[in-house]
């Protein structure tokens, strides 16, 4: 059995990494007497997958992971899981929702195909930041160059950029929401301001959503608070 | 007090690691401290992954918070792109617990494991708002003490500190905080500083170094004594005479980002009595306090229910010496709080308690590092420094780690050790081989990870007299190690550069007067001098020779039998001469028995301070030959004290 979890990431705890809270979650887990399946070899590990990874120091409000649970293991109440395990987990990491959802389900890696993002940028008043997100979205390519394994590499991320717009002013600065693709890799904020005319200063940012296409309609991998919500895992999948 | 974060937020956004400065362990405390309360900031002098495992600091943190009187936060060392942010915007050091100011705390507490962590004291004390310098500190300013190992020759950096506790601090920081409270009660009007400081003096275990003179006769140290008749002329070290009384910590704090030693640390004995004559820790600790094997696995299943850690290391200075290790392993590997995953690391290991039992138990869920210390290569070097164990006890231990599945492992030695030849030298790499050849037997490809590390003789011990390699020399040693491991496929060499263990070796022997080298270091920016990429060998001897000090007189020279020397008015218990006695024991390559097991000889360690051995079982652990020659059978009069619990079927054995 797999379970799908929605968590947030929120405060102090943005700072850490990927990693860490892979680390995290492993021993929240274990606490919670989840029953986990491990994977074989010397050095067994917990079969535990993420999602895209969000960088460190963004928060969001949309984080997921898989967690499978082994066969032979109690069985485990998927409805009590978020209530188990949010106390468990430092403060800014909250369990939103969990279901189960089918082992021959996608990575989430494989289907989100774009996130939608809070973006705040310093310095950058509405007007002015409108200005540059209307040049953005009129242009016909985005051009960024920027350093990947030691090579200058030169991308267009116009294609990635899927909705940008103003939300309204942020301290010191601008609000921008922005839905960014994400295959086959991601698009990350920073890289946007970075391509803007002219670079917008990141400050504040926060994953609000993540998006996959099913059926020709765009969804999340599991609606906030869909655990209490009767039949929530059939509209999610 | 106020908290910082909302400046610190927007700075984390920009440097490495930032997770190292948030706080939020499991475990962590959030004081609301009262009027009057002593603020205890516990800082360790180095990075926040190295820093946030170390067991000391976390105990204290533990037993001050549990007084009403009192509250403890924590400090690391921030990293170089975090303090020059810091300086640029006027921030001081902060507490990672709530982000209040270290000014606002009372006391500053170090806990100092490495000299070379020493310059990081400064910086950390000036980042603070803090004079450096103790003489220049008014009643405004936190005290600032040490403690921890380093703690046994603080004089390098006496200018620098308030006051040093020697030995362990479970006790005596309750005392320390009851004076600071006293101090503060009165209102810490001007001029009370010296009067807390001659009050801290009076504590037992606590050493004020202001208050003492320091006399020398051109280079030579004549001694050091207390300017008032109230304070010590010899400063005891203070023991807990029963570990079992302190089952701390009770709350190990768990990280939320990647450190050392990630895992659950329970310590199952303090202390040891193997005698090695180059352990400072060995020395300084005795005698051998054993927590009582229930409580161990209470800690161990406790701990891992509240941790979600799959990993436990069962701490001492030797854990393979553990009454009845092998169930102990056995209970964590199988604790039901671990679902059946639970590895268990010992990481201290000693060959020749190092048995199959053992290693079947502890890589039953995963195989972790194995790490074995000979730390000489041939059996008359090992006679020399005490460490007695044959070859044959290093080949049965690495005979039954391969058997039971592992494929590498790490040895650790020592080089530039009291009159090591080069065939003493060349054995490191003779005996790396042949455990690779013992491996083979198991594996295609065994390998074998062999860490040199040059000697840096400490204060009280027998080697405190012996004058170390110099720099040359220890090069020379460590091509000769190139050299011979170069053809045998499966070892790898490293070493450590012996020009750190220069500095530190000017650092342990150190007076009073490397005072302003530290400082003068510091101020031209030799800030984690323990990192490869910042230790910087040029600033340490430009440093000494503008100060006219000589590195040869301090590092590399032997010192007399009645020489006075620089920890002199301190004592960890040990008899001068009883040391002095092992020395020339050393140099006639004579070993000594472990007094656990045999009869008292009379250290000064147990005796001085009418406290004893408290081990659960009169008999060495199984397995190897010990090495010793000693007759180990349990019979005559052993000057151990039997736990109650469990002795009877552990001593039948």
């Amino acid at each position: 059995m797999r379970i799908r979890l929605r968590y947030g990431k929120l405060g102090k705890v943005r700072f850490t990494s990927h990693r860490d809270v892979a680390r995290i979650w492993e021993r929240a887990l274990r606490r919670a007497r989840v029953p986990l399946a491990y994977s074989e070899g010397f050095s067994p590990r917990p079969r535990v997958s993420f999602g895209l990874a969000l960088s460190t120091g963004y928060e969001s409000m949309g984080e997921y992971l898989d967690v499978d649970l082994d066969p032979t293991g109690p069985e485990v109440d998927v409805a009590s899981l978020p209530g188990l395990l949010s106390p468990l987990l430092p403060e800014g990491i909250d369990v939103q929702a969990a279901c189960a959802v089918s082992r021959s389900e996608p990575s989430l890696q494989q289907v989100v195909t774009s996130c939608t993002w809070l973006i705040d940028v310093i310095g950058t008043a509405p007007a002015e930041a409108a200005d540059v997100v209307h040049r953005a979205l009129a242009a016909p390519t985005l051009v960024l160059t920027r350093e990947r394994k030691g090579k200058a590499v030169t991308d267009d991320l116009r294609p990635d950029l899927v909705a940008l717009r103003v939300v309204g002013p942020a301290d010191d600065g601008t609000r921008l929401e922005a839905e960014l693709g994400t295959q086959p890799r991601t698009l990350r904020p920073a890289e946007l301001l970075a391509a803007l005319d002219p670079p917008l200063t990141e400050g504040r940012v926060c994953r609000t959503h993540q998006w996959l296409t099913r059926d020709g309609a765009r969804r999340e991998p599991l609606p906030a608070g869909a655990t209490d919500a009767p039949h929530a895992c059939e509209r999610a999948s | 007090m106020s908290t910082l974060w909302t400046q610190l937020e927007p700075i984390l956004a920009s440097v490495q690691k930032p997770a190292r400065y948030i706080g939020c362990e499991d475990g962590m405390v959030t004081p609301h401290p009262a009027p009057g309360d002593v603020g205890w900031l516990m800082i360790y002098p180095d990075t926040y992954e190295i820093g946030l495992p170390n067991q000391g600091l976390q105990i204290l943190y533990e037993i001050v918070n549990e007084r009403a009187d009192a509250f403890a936060e924590r400090a690391y060392a921030p990293w170089t792109d975090l303090e020059a942010r810091l300086r640029s915007r006027g921030l001081p050091l902060f507490s990672v617990d709530t982000h209040r100011p270290a000014s606002e705390f009372d006391l500053l507490a170090f806990n100092l494991s490495a000299e070379l962590t020493y310059t990081n004291v400064l910086n950390c004390v000036d980042l603070a708002d803090v004079p450096v310098r103790s003489a220049d500190r008014r009643p405004e300013h936190p005290l600032v003490v040490i403690g921890g190992h380093c703690a046994y020759n603080p004089e390098p950096i006496a200018d620098f500190v308030d006051a040093v506790v020697l030995g362990d601090g479970e006790e005596v920081i309750g005392e320390i905080t009851e004076v600071v409270r006293e101090w503060i009660a009165s209102g810490r009007t001007d001029g009370s500083r010296v009067h807390v400081l001659r009050a801290l003096a009076r504590v037992p275990g606590v050493y004020v170094p202001s208050l003492y003179d320091v006399e020398y006769d051109g280079e030579r140290l004549v001694g050091i004594t207390p300017r008032h008749a109230d304070v010590p002329e010899v400063v005891e070290k203070r023991t807990i005479a029963d570990l079992g009384a302190w089952p701390y910590p009770k709350r190990q704090l768990v990280p939320l980002t990647e450190v050392v030693h990630d895992r659950l640390n329970v310590e199952v004995f303090r202390g040891c009595t193997r005698g090695c004559r180059f352990c400072q820790a060995g020395m300084i600790t005795r005698p051998v306090r054993e927590r009582p094997a229930e409580q161990v696995r209470t800690m161990v299943h406790e701990g891992l229910r509240r941790t979600g850690y799959d990993e436990v290391a069962l701490t001492s200075l030797s854990t393979a010496d553990f009454s009845g290790i092998e169930s102990v392993v056995a209970a964590a590997v199988d604790d039901p709080a671990g679902c059946g995953n639970v590895s268990v690391s010992l990481p201290s290991l000693r060959v020749d308690a190092f048995t199959v039992g053992i290693a079947a138990q502890i890589q039953r869920a995963r195989r972790t590092g194995l790490t074995f210390a000979p730390e000489a290569g041939t059996w008359r070097m090992r006679q020399i420094i005490n460490k007695l164990i044959l070859d044959e006890d290093l080949f049965g231990a690495v005979e039954s780690a391969y058997s039971q599945g592992w494929r590498r492992m790490k040895l650790y030695f020592l080089t530039g050790l009291p009159s090591e030849t080069d065939e003493d030298t060349l054995g490191i790499a003779e005996l790396a081989r042949r455990c690779v050849e013992i491996g083979r037997a198991h594996h295609r490809s065994p390998s074998v990870t062999v860490s040199v590390g040059g000697f840096v003789p400490k204060p009280f011990t027998p080697f405190q007299w012996f004058g170390q390699n110099t720099v040359a020399e220890l090069q020379r040693k460590i091509g000769l190690l190139r050299e011979a491991t170069r053809r045998s496929p499966g070892v790898q060499l490293k070493w450590h550069d012996p020009k750190a263990t220069l500095v530190e070796g000017i650092m342990s022997r150190g007076d009073r007067r490397l005072g302003p080298v530290i400082e003068d270091v510091w101020r031209h920016g030799g800030t984690f001098q323990e990192w490869s990429e910042h230790f910087d060998h040029g600033l340490w001897v430009d440093a000494m020779a503008r100060h006219g000090l000589s590195v040869d007189w301090y590092v590399h020279r032997h010192r007399e039998e009645d020489e006075a020397l620089p920890w002199d008015h301190l004592s960890a218990g040990l008899h001068r001469d009883f040391l002095w006695q092992d020395w020339r024991d050393a140099l006639a390559e004579v070993g000594l028995p472990d007094c656990r097991w045999t009869p008292c000889y009379d250290c000064g360690a147990c005796t001085g301070y009418g406290i004893e051995h408290v081990v659960a079982s009169a008999t060495p652990p199984a397995g190897g030959s010990q090495g010793t020659g000693q007759d180990l059978r349990p019979a005559g009069p052993v000057p151990v004290r039997l736990l109650p619990s469990r002795s009877a079927s552990v001593g039948a054995r």
